[in-house]
């Protein structure tokens, strides 16, 4: 079966429902989105703590009330979902490849597509740690999903390896659940979750974080027995003279997020090394003409609230793209790098002209926590912009508002920088 | 005098605020950078509440469990009691995002309601 669609969005985590929805406000009239889950939400579905939506709503909700909201404003409107349904394949020309069992191959020539597959977290496999091979080793993800969704407790003595936020939150829940968790290792001198949850996580049901060590064997056969616990030096080197081993029968894992873009692979776009998403420009747009990325396939975001934000440049510049029925038409484009103190930047690049909005929003993750510092916007003359920041941690993703008229007309680059104490 | 060093989380810079008080009466207050932290270091010397957010078991329901919270924050000390209670509970779906789980979970004054809707099996 060959069908034809003006727009296909694929993902329906909160990226893919908010870009959906902004492409239907804008105008959009035939659009399908596909998720391979039963239900519309995405990993929101599984976050049932509460803290989202403080920044769209102005309301603190729970991840399935956030949802719900969007899910709910989708139901009256003329866009189809397609559930249970998997994309297989993408390619050059936008033929989506899908697959489920109640319709079998399927085959949709888009003429706009947006990417909004969401992320999956690194693995044993990822972080390579020695020892055997035994059940209740899992990422926290896992974990989250077995206790909220599917009603099983994966563990009563739980040891956490990262100190990212869905760590933190997993250590409460066990322990809120009646588990014993030992405690959370992190192998970088800092944590790299929010303050309010290391707080209300960890320091509320007395789990003990121990910074700059790390999970160095797993022990048992059929079940976690015990792993070993190891120091580490500033240069992230084991000591192993401070080994000691922690009895438990589960070892969760929250060492990072990676955006999941094997279709964007298959489509021959390109991706950025340090997000692991693909190379976008303010619209974000990708290399391919017509096909945008946002969410957490683009780069991995902490709050629920900016992923929605940048969906709806997506849709709005999906439905641009469909409506305009045209190239887009480029004055001046730029290359975003990321300059001192800055990992990376999205988006990367600008392509300007006379519809750009006059303000572009970029966002940012600095290298190492700093307090009093100030952003600066370079082209390779001049600074254009500064902005103070009381505090920055790479655990949190920065941006800046900087007005389109500041940007010289001949430069061709924009460098994005931290600039740190007494400079 | 009691000495508690209690983290601000009014925003991301997180001081650690010092209350010096003896029993309920707040002698002293410091390490805060802003006004905010006074506030905020009071409340959560005198009355620690958080907003509990659990799951209950549905009987016939598309997914096994219903995601629930307290609708408004709940004495810290309460918690564990909470949790007891409603790993009792077991509701019917279909049941609607808001809908009263618990009422007046243990005594607080405060109900449990449900963050999402369920549909029935079939
Ligand atoms: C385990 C975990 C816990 C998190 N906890 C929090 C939190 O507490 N607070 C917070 O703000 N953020 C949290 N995040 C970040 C969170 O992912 C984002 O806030 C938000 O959910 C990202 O939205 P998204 O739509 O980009 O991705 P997702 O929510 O991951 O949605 C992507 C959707 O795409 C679908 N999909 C993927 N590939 C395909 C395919 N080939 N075909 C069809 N469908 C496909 C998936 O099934 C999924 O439904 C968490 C992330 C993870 C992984
Ligand atoms: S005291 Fe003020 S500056 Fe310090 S964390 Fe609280 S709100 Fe922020």
């Amino acid at each position: 079966m060959k069908t034809k669609r003006e727009l296909v969005v694929v993902g329906g985590g909160p990226a893919g429902l908010a870009a959906a929805l902004e492409a239907h406000k804008k105008g959009v009239k035939d659009i399908l989105l596909i998720e391979r889950d039963e239900y519309l939400g995405g990993i929101l579905q599984q976050c049932i703590h509460n803290g989202f939506g403080l920044d769209y709503f102005n309301e603190e909700l729970t991840g399935p009330e956030y949802a719900e909201r969007f899910i709910d404003e989708l139901k009256d409107k003329n866009i189809d979902v397609q559930l249970k349904t998997m994309v297989i394949d993408i390619n050059e020309e936008k033929l989506i490849t899908a697959l489920s069992s109640k319709d079998g191959i399927e085959f949709i020539e888009a003429e706009s597509i947006i990417l909004a597959m969401g992320c999956r977290e690194r693995t044993r496999e990822a972080i390579r740690i020695p020892g055997t091979r035994p059940a209740g080793v899992m990422t926290a993800g896992a974990a989250q999903r077995y206790i909220n969704i599917e009603g099983y407790l994966p563990g009563r003595e739980i040891v956490i390896l990262g100190s990212g936020d869905i760590g933190l939150i997993m250590a409460r829940r066990l322990a809120l659940e009646g588990a014993d968790v030992k405690g959370v290792f992190e192998i970088m001198p800092y944590s790299s979750g929010l303050v309010r949850n290391k707080v209300q996580c960890l320091d509320d049901f007395g789990i003990p974080l121990y910074l700059q060590q790390t999970v160095a064997k797993i022990y048992g056969q059929k079940r976690v027995e015990a792993v070993d616990i190891v120091e580490v030096d500033d240069n992230l080197n084991q000591i192993t003279e401070t080994k000691k081993t922690i009895q438990c029968d589960t070892l969760l894992l929250s060492v990072g997020l990676i955006p999941e873009n094997e279709l964007s692979q298959q489509a021959n776009i390109s991706l950025d090394d340090i997000t692991g998403g693909p190379i976008v420009d303010q619209t974000r747009e990708t290399d391919i003409p017509g096909v945008f990325a946002c969410g957490n396939v683009l780069q991995v975001h902490d709050l629920v609230d900016n992923v929605s934000e940048e969906s709806e440049i997506a849709g709005k510049a999906a439905a641009e793209y469909l409506l305009n029925d045209q190239e887009k038409e480029i004055e001046q484009a730029l290359e975003v790098s990321a300059g001192e103190n800055i990992t990376y930047v999205v988006p990367h690049t600008l392509n300007l002209n006379s519809k750009t909005d006059p303000i572009i929003e970029l966002f940012f993750r600095v290298k190492d926590p700093a307090e009093d510092c100030k952003i600066s916007i370079k082209d390779n003359k001049e600074e254009l912009a500064s902005y103070t920041r009381p505090i920055v941690e790479p655990g949190e993703i920065e941006s800046v508002k900087l007005p389109v008229k500041l940007i010289n007309k001949d430069s061709n680059e924009i460098i994005v920088e931290l600039i740190t104490g007494g400079e | 005098m009691d000495q508690r060093t209690i983290v601000c989380l009014s925003c991301p810079k997180g001081c650690r605020v010092t209350v010096k008080a003896n029993g309920d009466d707040i002698k002293d207050i410091s390490g805060h950078e802003c006004p905010q932290g006074i506030e905020y270091a009071k409340n959560e010397y005198l009355n620690p509440t958080r907003i509990l957010p659990t799951t209950v078991r549905v009987k016939n329901g598309q997914i096994a469990l219903v995601p629930v919270k307290t609708a408004a924050p709940i004495p810290k000390g309460k918690i564990g009691e909470a949790m007891q209670k409603l790993a009792e509970v077991e509701v019917e779906a279909p049941i609607k995002l808001g809908q009263v789980i618990v009422e007046n979970i243990v005594e607080t004054g405060v109900d449990v309601v449900a963050t999402r809707s369920i549909k029935a099996k079939n």
